[in-house]
């Protein structure tokens, strides 16, 4: 076991990204164009990055495995981006987000990269409005802002319930500029399958054209993985049905390490599950409970419908556990609140699977047309999926995957343990901890894509001038390419008898059961067993029909879901070895008496980040140790 | 419910097409339309056959990329729906549904359900932005914008870029799509120093790919996000005034 350096600098929290800004080495705008740039992913992390480093004469290739580059999963999040502009005057500041961010990653991330996210926190809002981002107004004219989770103050920014839609056009517009300047080179429809890395350092990837089946090289000076994050190792997840941990998986066996991968965000308020085949569940934005509150009835048996129920036969358990925030306490308490609901038989729905979210008391005070201004696209989405009213009944809801804090392990400049490979966005590791708050994914991603990385990466790139560029006649690229194909023909080889989605739910199955909203060492231990069994099932009898030189979801599939089983075997490994309850991580062996999280400072105040060491040897554990110089340590506590 | 599809099959962009017919068994009226495909691809595999090729991503009606007519209908018979957000309790058990891709020449098939809607991209590349270098902004409150505008900026900015308008077109004409996306800029303080430039140049790269509107209005129908048509009137409007300073300045 090594101690990693994060290489943060010194001096004063507030001074440490505009004193490091200026200590960075430079590349100057003629000789910008002297370096390419690969930029895969085009979310909100990616294609801001790729817009930025174009603007500034970088030769950029971006990739995406959408048709567009503006289909990515970062369009999906409704309820908005936080910053510290304190518009509204209600006492916000930089340190005050960057307080809330610590406090709610549970003193699980690095405290120098959440204060530079704080700070850049303002020019994402200033930028997105001069790029044209439509967010919500007031009567004057002036942004408006809500509340979300673990925050005691109005800083989120919205767009109706379209926020991360709104935003990622923003950056796909600047994205589409660059295109038209020429400084941007964008592939749409290549899924990186590789990382290519010569003498140590990150040189390229290796891509599979989805239409074509093309599998080429492309050579770099360095590597932006841009992929997001792994949620879909539970297979029914909020994220969208292609995400996938293969780019930052690949580059993980390749040599960057990973970082935290148990800690998950289990998201509080989804729509439930309603059948065996469902594939995927629908978010209902966390803005919703700035006005709806979370019960479920007194009684386990009770029968009658929500609206029947009389105040006194219903339980607003998180008003009642946690007074201070209530509705809007963070997204793991809530979570784990509702689920300790339902397993103790309170749970709502005809497969007693949900709680009730009700807004009865908001329209009788608001208006009914106040909260369809508010949530009206929620509401009708709401409506379509389960053929339920939300205005008349209350919604149901229940946790379910949404996000991943952990990822590849990145320092201060967001470079992986390979020199050349960066990671941004959700795709890392470093800002959120073991917890992440609402509206806060977006304001990462950008603040990596615009701010962050286009400054750091001339740090790598300066002393590299003048030295010789490796290209695709690398011995490096024909082997890693060899290796694709191989792999690749041989799941067009396989005869097995069942579809890659159907490992893939069972897969997920597992991974929920037992690293999902609690864990425990005998679950753990007991999916370690499961998941290599299930594996070596798949190897045999999964079968993937159809040719690799044409569109085959089969094939793009099969390559995903193998690398959520390594994946997923790590997640357990790592929530096996991390003995205490922190954030998203809880180990129903480290509770309060009440239930509530216990953390273990002494021993675990640091990052655990993994090393690949072959198909057939243990990953090595890594450390990072976490300082915490501004922030006090403290229980969490909502109450 | 049971039911019977006639799909389109074609195995690529130069390949014939036909339609095939496919039993779905068993299936939940709570699940979506998507999911019913998912269980009919289920079974194709089992037999070792090739699974119906679709688009799809986020499946919640949000990232644009799924789209196919149902039944003569860009997304099937809910409006203000996407195909993905479809629930088979639109229909009936025993129903016979007849499922195709997208049909318009601007969107070339590439394999069964499959088009490729790359020109959307061409448009917005041709100048659907605003020109501002990361960094460069000033403060976000020192522009206030009527809430009104802002709003309706919004109702136009809410386009997934998903197609439809394009496939209900009998012109397959793309006007509701590229005067979306230039109402949602032409309609603020930021978007006016490139209006005109963006109008002409988004109207041109359309014109060369896509046919020519006539006012049927299938599109506003058949959108799943609402978008009115009343920003094709806005978008014709900015295109002559901007042809008309065009010829002023030259």
């Amino acid at each position: 076991m090594t101690v990693l350096d994060a290489r943060i600098p010194s001096g004063p929290i507030e001074r440490k990204w505009s004193d490091h800004r200026f200590d960075m080495r430079l590349v100057s705008p003629a000789n910008k164009r002297k370096f390419s740039i690969i930029v895969v992913g085009t979310g909100l992390g990616g294609a801001s990055a790729a817009a930025t480093l174009g603007e500034l004469g970088y030769r950029v290739k971006a990739f995406t495995f959408h048709d567009s580059a503006r289909r990515a999963h970062s369009i999906a999040a409704q309820g908005g981006i936080n910053a510290a502009k304190n518009y509204h005057g209600d006492g916000d500041s930089v340190y005050r987000l960057f307080y809330d961010t610590v406090k709610g990653g549970d003193f699980r991330s690095r405290e120098a990269n959440v204060y530079r996210l704080a700070e850049v926190s303002n020019n994402i809002i200033d930028q997105c409005v001069a790029q044209g981002v439509p967010f919500a107004r007031e009567y004057g004219g002036l942004l408006d802002n809500r509340s979300f989770g673990g925050a005691q103050v109005s800083r989120t920014f919205y767009a109706k319930g379209q926020t991360g839609q709104q935003l990622l056009l923003g950056a796909y517009q600047a994205l589409s500029r660059q295109v038209k300047e020429r400084t941007v080179e964008l592939h749409t429809n290549m899924e990186m399958l590789d990382l290519v890395v010569v003498d140590g350092r990150a040189v390229g990837i290796v891509t599979r054209d989805l239409r074509t089946g093309e599998i080429a090289s492309h050579a770099a000076d360095a590597v932006v993985l841009a992929t997001g994050g792994y949620s879909n190792a539970f297979y029914l997840s909020t994220n969208a049905m292609a995400c996938n941990t293969s780019a930052i998986w690949r580059a993980h066996r390749r040599g960057a390490m990973f970082a935290n991968p148990c800690y998950t965000q289990i998201h509080p308020t989804a729509i439930p599950a309603s059948d065996e085949f469902q594939s995927k569940l629908t978010l209902m934005s966390e803005s919703l409970r700035n006005d709806g509150r979370i019960w479920v009835p007194t009684d386990a048996d009770e029968a009658r419908s929500a609206a029947d129920i009389p105040e006194d036969a219903r339980d607003y358990f998180l008003e009642r556990r946690y007074p201070a925030f209530g509705n809007l306490s963070p997204r793991d308490i809530s979570s784990r609140a509702a689920k300790e609901r339902v397993d103790a038989g309170f749970g709502v729905g005809p497969l007693k699977n949900g709680v009730y979210l009700d807004f009865s008391e908001a329209i009788g005070r608001l208006g009914r047309d106040a909260i369809a201004a508010k949530y009206g696209n929620l509401f009708d989405m709401y409506q379509r999926i389960t053929g339920e009213d939300p205005y008349l009944a209350p919604m149901r809801i229940y946790p379910a995957p949404h996000y991943t804090m952990g990822g590849l392990w990145v320092d201060y400049e967001l470079q992986t343990t390979i020199p050349g490979l960066f990671a941004i966005g959700e795709a890392n590791f470093s800002d959120h901890g073991a917890n992440r708050l609402g509206a806060s994914a977006l304001m990462q991603g950008l603040a990596d894509g615009y701010f962050v990385l286009p400054a750091t990466i001339g740090n790598y790139l300066a002393p590299m001038l003048g030295r010789p560029k490796v290209d695709t006649t690398a011995s490096e690229f024909a082997q890693v390419e060899a290796d694709v194909r191989a792999r690749v023909d041989r799941f067009l080889g396989s005869r097995g008898t069942r579809s890659v989605d159907w490992f893939h739910r069972e897969l997920g199955r597992i991974v929920w059961d037992h690293c999902g909203m609690s864990r425990t060492k005998e679950g753990l231990e007991k999916a370690l067993s499961e998941i290599p069994a299930l594996r070596a099932e798949f190897e045999s009898d999964v079968r993937v029909p159809g040719s690799g030189d044409t569109i085959n979801s089969s094939l793009e599939k099969a390559g995903r879901v193998e690398d959520f089983f390594e994946l997923a075997e790590l997640m357990c490994r790592d929530a096996l070895v991390r003995e205490e309850s922190c954030g998203g991580h809880f180990r129903e062996e480290h509770q309060t008496a009440d239930g509530e999280a216990l953390r273990d400072d002494v021993n675990f105040a640091h990052v655990t980040a993994w090393e690949w060491s072959g198909d057939s040897a243990a990953p090595v554990e890594h450390r990072e140790q976490l300082e915490y110089e501004n922030v006090e340590m403290a229980t969490r506590s909502y109450k | 419910m049971n039911l019977t599809l006639r799909v389109w099959r074609q195995a690529g962009p130069s390949e014939p097409g036909r339609f095939e017919t496919y039993e779905a068994t068993d299936v939940s009226e709570d699940s979506s339309f998507l999911e019913m495909l998912d269980l009919v691809n289920d079974g194709l595999i089992r037999r070792g056959e090739e699974p119906i090729e679709f688009m799809h991503d986020c499946r919640e009606g949000i990232c644009g990329t799924c789209g196919m007519m149902i039944d003569g209908q860009a997304h099937g018979p809910q409006a203000r729906t996407t195909t993905c957000q479809l629930h088979m309790r639109s229909f009936s058990d025993g129903d016979e549904i007849v499922i195709e891709p997208w049909r318009a020449a601007g969107f070339p098939v590439l394999k069964d359900l499959v088009v490729d809607r790359s020109a959307f991209d061409r448009i917005v590349e041709s100048g659907g932005y605003i020109s501002v270098e990361t960094g460069s902004a000033q403060d976000a409150n020192l522009t206030p914008i009527p809430k009104d505008d802002a709003d309706r900026a919004m109702d136009a900015a809410a386009c997934i870029g998903c197609g439809a308008c394009v496939a209900a077109c009998p012109n397959g004409a793309a006007q509701l799509f590229t005067s979306a996306k230039l109402a949602h800029l032409n309609l603020l303080p930021q978007g006016q120093p490139e209006r005109s430039r963006r109008t002409l140049a988004m109207v041109g790269v359309m014109e060369e790919t896509f046919g020519s509107c006539t006012n049927y209005g299938e599109c506003e129908a058949a959108c799943p996000k609402g978008i009115s048509i009343d920003f094709i009137a806005m978008m014709n409007r900015d295109h002559r005034r901007a042809l008309m300073t065009e010829r002023r300045g030259a």
